[in-house]
């Protein structure tokens, strides 16, 4: 191993796990084929088969109160004991004002915590996993809460209209002696790459077309997997799982192949089929359902992507204790079960692409 | 503008937070600090389940200001499982017909915005037919 390498990755000092995890996916689901039947598009290669799609009650702060609710649940832990709440999203309901504190009350945290909300894109949920893992690992805290969790937009009409979907994934970080899921550790790949943004009081993204593409998903994702099995001296062959972020069905599956990963290793944790691309959610929901499934030893790779962009790699081992306490909550499957499709006039209300006044 | 009063009842409205009472025992929501089953002094507060059965329901097609976008929405009194009985939303019902005994669990919601657009969001406890059931 080239120590030079291996000096990039992030490691704490203090071994440091995932003692809880929780998914949230809204019931309602929009069809591909109502968005092609809308703008004219065609029935075949459409980029997932239906996306998810929060009701009128919903945003990213009760997605993540949900999400939060299940990994409390399954790690068995007084919520006084968190010591800090960062909720990652891009779609964080008020400009001002975070929702991490919405989401620490609701939940029965002591006021004694870090709170604040993350922006990253898509990568915003695994971010806060990281600024979690160090916060633990530093022994500055025994216990932080992590959420991804977005109801992402997309123009009426424009490609992303398929994809932009919601939901949420939360993760308590702890020490690792009673962790479900042990880090070994995790690496970032970052540059200024502007494939997709939305400026300030807009309502909808725009994006670079084709050039979201090769220059931002792949050269990020697969950077930073291969920077990370390049400096743990690992290869694919010694994961069980793999889960990429996942803005449609070919990308993660592109990605996956071109670093060696078998379709086996990647379809627990492939759910944009099914609910599209739910952005800062995406890769953790993914973890989540492998976690739903994996045994005790099992080695598990996430690669996130946000754009604007980077990667966050982490690479995870499953402990002994996950099978026990996982059936403490709601499975990812049974929330991807519940479910209630709708046609595209009902999604434009629900939206709130509807101008009242 | 009614910010002071919806903090003032965020605990209760976000968690389902009431009291319980330390002489006999009985769960008390909303707070009230005196016990309505054995008139001593409660304080100290109890976290309910969430889990209850619908009581009685009806179908708002009228809303009163603030829930005019929300129509038809169901109101029903749940009848919580620890024993009070409350006034909420019932939400995620789909095409579910809704029963009078049905099963169902408290999740956390945006209940309406204070004013408009500009002003502050108000969450709070909905019901939702029990998951897996």
């Amino acid at each position: 191993m080239n120590p030079e390498s291996n000096s990039l990755l992030l490691k704490p000092n203090r071994p440091v796990g995932i003692v809880g995890y929780g998914a949230y996916v809204p019931q309602y689901r929009l069809p591909a084929t109502e968005v092609a039947r809308m703008w004219g598009g065609s029935d075949e290669g459409l980029p997932i088969k239906e996306k998810s799609v929060p009701g009128l009650d919903e945003d990213t702060v009760t997605m993540s109160i949900e999400a939060a609710r299940n990994a409390l649940a399954r790690s068995a832990l007084d919520p006084r004991k968190l010591r800090a709440v960062w909720v990652g999203s891009e779609s964080h309901p008020y400009a001002v004002k975070p929702s991490s504190t919405i989401v620490a009350e609701a939940i029965g945290t002591a006021p004694n915590i870090q709170a604040a909300d993350m922006e990253f894109a898509c990568k915003a949920g695994t971010e806060a996993m990281v600024m979690a893992i160090a916060l633990v690992g530093s022994g500055m805290g025994d216990y932080a809460l992590a959420v991804g969790a977005d109801t992402a937009q997309g123009k009426p009409g424009d490609a992303l209209e398929y994809t932009a979907a919601a939901g949420a994934a939360a993760f308590i970080l702890g020490p690792a002696e009673e962790s479900l899921v042990e880090i070994i550790s995790t690496y970032s790949f970052v540059t200024d790459t502007p494939d997709f943004w939305r400026r300030a009081y807009q309502h909808y993204p725009e994006h670079g077309q084709r050039f979201t593409g090769e220059p931002a998903y792949f050269k990020h994702v697969s950077t930073a997997a291969k920077t990370m099995m390049e400096a743990s001296g690992t290869t694919a062959a010694d994961y069980a799982y793999a889960v990429f972020h996942q803005p449609n069905t070919k990308f993660p599956q592109r990605v996956a192949k071109q670093l060696g990963f078998s379709a086996e290793q990647i379809k627990t944790g492939l759910l944009a089929p099914m609910i599209g691309n739910t952005y800062a959610a995406a890769s953790p929901i993914g973890l989540t359902a492998v976690l739903d499934e994996a045994k005790a030893g099992d080695r598990i790779l996430v690669v996130s992507y946000g754009s604007g962009a980077g990667s966050d790699a982490l690479d995870l081992r499953v402990t002994d204790r996950l099978e026990k306490y996982r059936s403490l909550a709601t499975s990812t499957a049974q929330y991807i079960a519940r479910r209630v499709e709708i046609d595209y006039a009902t999604y434009v209300r629900y939206r709130g692409k509807i101008a009242m006044r | 503008m009614e910010v002071p009063r919806h903090w003032r009842l965020q605990k209760q409205r976000y968690g389902l937070v009431g009291e319980i009472c330390p002489h006999c025992d009985a769960k008390i929501f909303p707070a009230r600090d005196v016990c309505p089953e054995c008139g001593g002094e409660a304080k100290e507060p109890f976290r309910f389940s969430g889990r209850g059965e619908v009581y009685s329901y009806t179908v708002m097609n009228n809303a009163p200001a603030g829930f005019e976008r929300n129509t038809p929405y169901t109101v029903a009194l749940v009848k919580l499982a620890e024993g009070p009985t409350v006034t909420a939303q019932l939400t995620d019902l789909g095409s579910q017909p809704v029963k009078i005994g049905m099963p169902v669990e408290m999740v956390t919601r945006r209940i309406k915005e204070d004013g408009d657009e500009r002003g502050m969001l108000i969450y709070g406890y909905k019901f939702r037919p029990v998951m897996g059931s």
